[in-house]
């Protein structure tokens, strides 16, 4: 089963929700994996520790455009859908702006006289790591300055395979990394906080699930911080309420030390193995 | 003309409060414009409250999609793309296999469209978001909406700072601030790019520790002036030190320290801004001394 932990607005616990999800399920002894897909901030090994065993590069394939055989025609900056290719016909020059190239192909089809190559750019790292008790841990990290982490996204999804339970910790937001991460996701838990910032997110999320068909439950955190229209809604739409995580001092600062609550504190060790068991539950439906 | 001063609020990590600090400045500044780039999840419209007077329809890419009525499914299409949103399905009526996009891998690049031998690959517009630009209390706001799953965030964000920047020299006023979404990414640079000063607002977790590193690098290589806040620096005093001793090696200066207080969230249940909600609070009072210090 693939669970991806996600929500619209940033900051709100998602990868709070997903290290101790890992910590409880490798604790009952399930085979898990989790795969931390929020590329431009990864943040999982702040938490969560294990022995790295590899590190493999993503690249994309960019554009050379030869300017000895380019006849500077401009048929490539007409073919290129991301306004990679800056060509000035008069004076005869042509550019590529690195950072726009997506990696497409179709400036090679374009070119009349096959002036155009491609190099190998890198773009992030995927690190796997194994833990003690030989679950693994998978990173996608995109390197600054990349405007694009869905590659690394993807090859990091790749090399997670079809373990018993993969859990994914998902960039914030709606956009491509978002739908990346929860395209081969069974059931997407959605974290969010009690106020009006965090219910706005919330409802865009929902509906890019729902275009996308996935099932969904969400998970309140800092319940008692801010107000309680967010439970009217989830009422209003059916949508499933897997756990309030209570405001607490406590939790704050046991995860700011980059400690996880599930393994110093009891109750809180029950509420995770609890969202495990409903999120299995409303798959099986 | 004068020159626009323009400021960017950015985080890395989510959540740490920058919504609520542009809020603050928003109904501080006289008459400015405000940009909220965090088009994901864009939330200062709900403190800000803008009447908007002028809105339009945003195409943020092209998806591609077959007729059937002209597909032959040679399959030729399968192999020029490179995004693996082309596959052969097995079904009834189709020897072959019947060529089918999937429109969540599918990147927009039309170079199927364009070698098809038989015309049946249409590119359709995806023109579902949204740009506005309102008045509120103290000035103009320029804002969007992206439509659920669709792309290219970036350039939505460039479209909102473009828009900034006509509005205020429309207006004749000369600061723009801009509200940033998390991350490095495609957005996070178009929100950066061609800025005066970024003000990176961090939390003292080993996270926002972090991401503040990669964020800052992000600003350094667009050589933009870097300022941190610590917002909440009281919940964990060791890593607000780790994070002073880390700015201080790196040259860059922290103008607040920002405490924890539940008002700011009361702040922005009520709506609105915690300098309109608290004015006499010394939150507000440091949100104050730092705008001025900016």
């Amino acid at each position: 089963m693939k669970i991806a932990i996600a929500s619209g607005k940033g900051g709100t616990g998602k990868t709070f929700v997903a290290t101790n999800l890992f910590y409880v399920a490798a604790k009952e002894g399930r085979q898990v994996t989790l795969t931390d897909c929020d590329a431009e901030e990864p943040n999982v090994s702040v938490f969560i520790q294990g022995k790295t065993i590899e590190e493999k590069l993503v690249s994309q394939n960019l554009a050379v455009i030869d300017p000895q055989l380019c006849i500077y025609c401009g048929k490539c900056r007409d073919w290129c859908e991301y306004n990679a290719i800056v060509c000035l016909e008069e004076q005869r020059k042509i550019y590529l702006l690195d950072d726009l190239c997506h990696d497409c192909g179709a400036c090679l089809v374009a070119c009349p006289v096959g002036a155009i190559t491609e190099k190998e750019r890198r773009l992030g790292v995927i690190t796997t790591a194994i833990t003690k008790k030989n679950n693994v841990l998978i990173e996608a990290r995109a390197d600054v300055g990349v405007y694009s982490s869905v590659p690394v996204i993807k090859a990091a999804l790749a090399k997670s395979g079809h373990p018993p339970l993969l859990l994914l910790d998902a960039p914030p937001g709606i956009s491509c990394p978002f739908i990346a991460t929860v395209a081969p996701a069974d059931f997407v838990i959605l974290v969010t906080e009690p106020t009006p910032f965090g219910l706005n997110d919330l409802s865009l999320s929902v509906q890019t699930l729902e275009q996308l068909n996935k099932p969904f439950g969400v998970v309140v955190n800092r319940d008692g911080l801010g107000d309680e229209k967010v439970y009217h809604w989830l009422e209003e739409k059916g949508i499933p309420l897997l756990m309030k995580i209570p405001f607490d001092k406590k939790i704050a600062e046991i995860y700011a030390r980059g400690h996880l609550p599930a393994a110093e504190d009891e109750t809180y060790k029950k509420h995770f193995v609890e969202i495990l068991q409903k999120v299995e539950e409303l798959c099986e439906k | 003309m004068r020159k626009i001063k323009q400021i960017s609020v950015l985080s890395g990590k989510g959540g740490t409060g920058k919504t609520s600090l542009v809020a603050a400045f928003a109904t501080l500044a006289q008459d400015p414009v405000i940009a909220d780039c965090d088009v994901d999840a864009a939330n200062l419209y709900l403190v800000l409250h803008p009447e908007n007077y002028k809105e339009d329809a945003f195409v943020s890419g092209h998806s591609a999609v077959i007729d059937y009525d002209l597909c032959t499914h040679c399959g030729l299409c399968m192999t020029y793309c490179r995004f693996d949103a082309i596959d052969r399905k097995q079904e009834e009526g189709f020897p072959k296999g019947k060529i089918t996009i999937d429109e969540i891998n599918c990147d927009g690049c039309r170079l199927c469209s364009r070698i098809c031998p038989e015309e049946a690959i249409i590119m359709v517009p995806e023109d579902r978001s949204r740009w506005f630009i309102g008045n509120y209390r103290n000035g103009n706001m320029v804002h969007a909406r992206l439509a659920p799953g669709e792309e290219n965030s970036g350039k939505l964000v460039s479209k909102v700072r473009e828009l900034a920047k006509e509005t205020a020299e429309e207006a004749g006023t000369d600061l723009i601030i801009i509200d940033g979404p998390p991350g490095t990414g495609c957005s996070a640079i178009a929100s950066l790019t061609g800025t005066d000063k970024v003000l990176i607002v961090t939390e003292p977790t080993e996270s926002g520790l972090h991401d503040l590193k990669r964020i800052a690098e992000l600003a350094g290589k667009f050589k933009v002036e870097r300022y941190v806040v610590i917002n909440k620096y009281d919940l964990n005093q060791k890593m607000t030190e780790a994070i002073k001793e880390w700015c201080k090696q790196e040259n860059i200066p922290i103008p607040a320290l920002i405490p924890f207080d539940p008002e700011i969230v009361h702040a922005m249940v009520q709506c609105k801004s915690i300098t309109e909600w608290a004015p006499e609070s010394s939150v507000s009072k440091i949100i104050k001394e730092l705008y001025e210090y900016l």
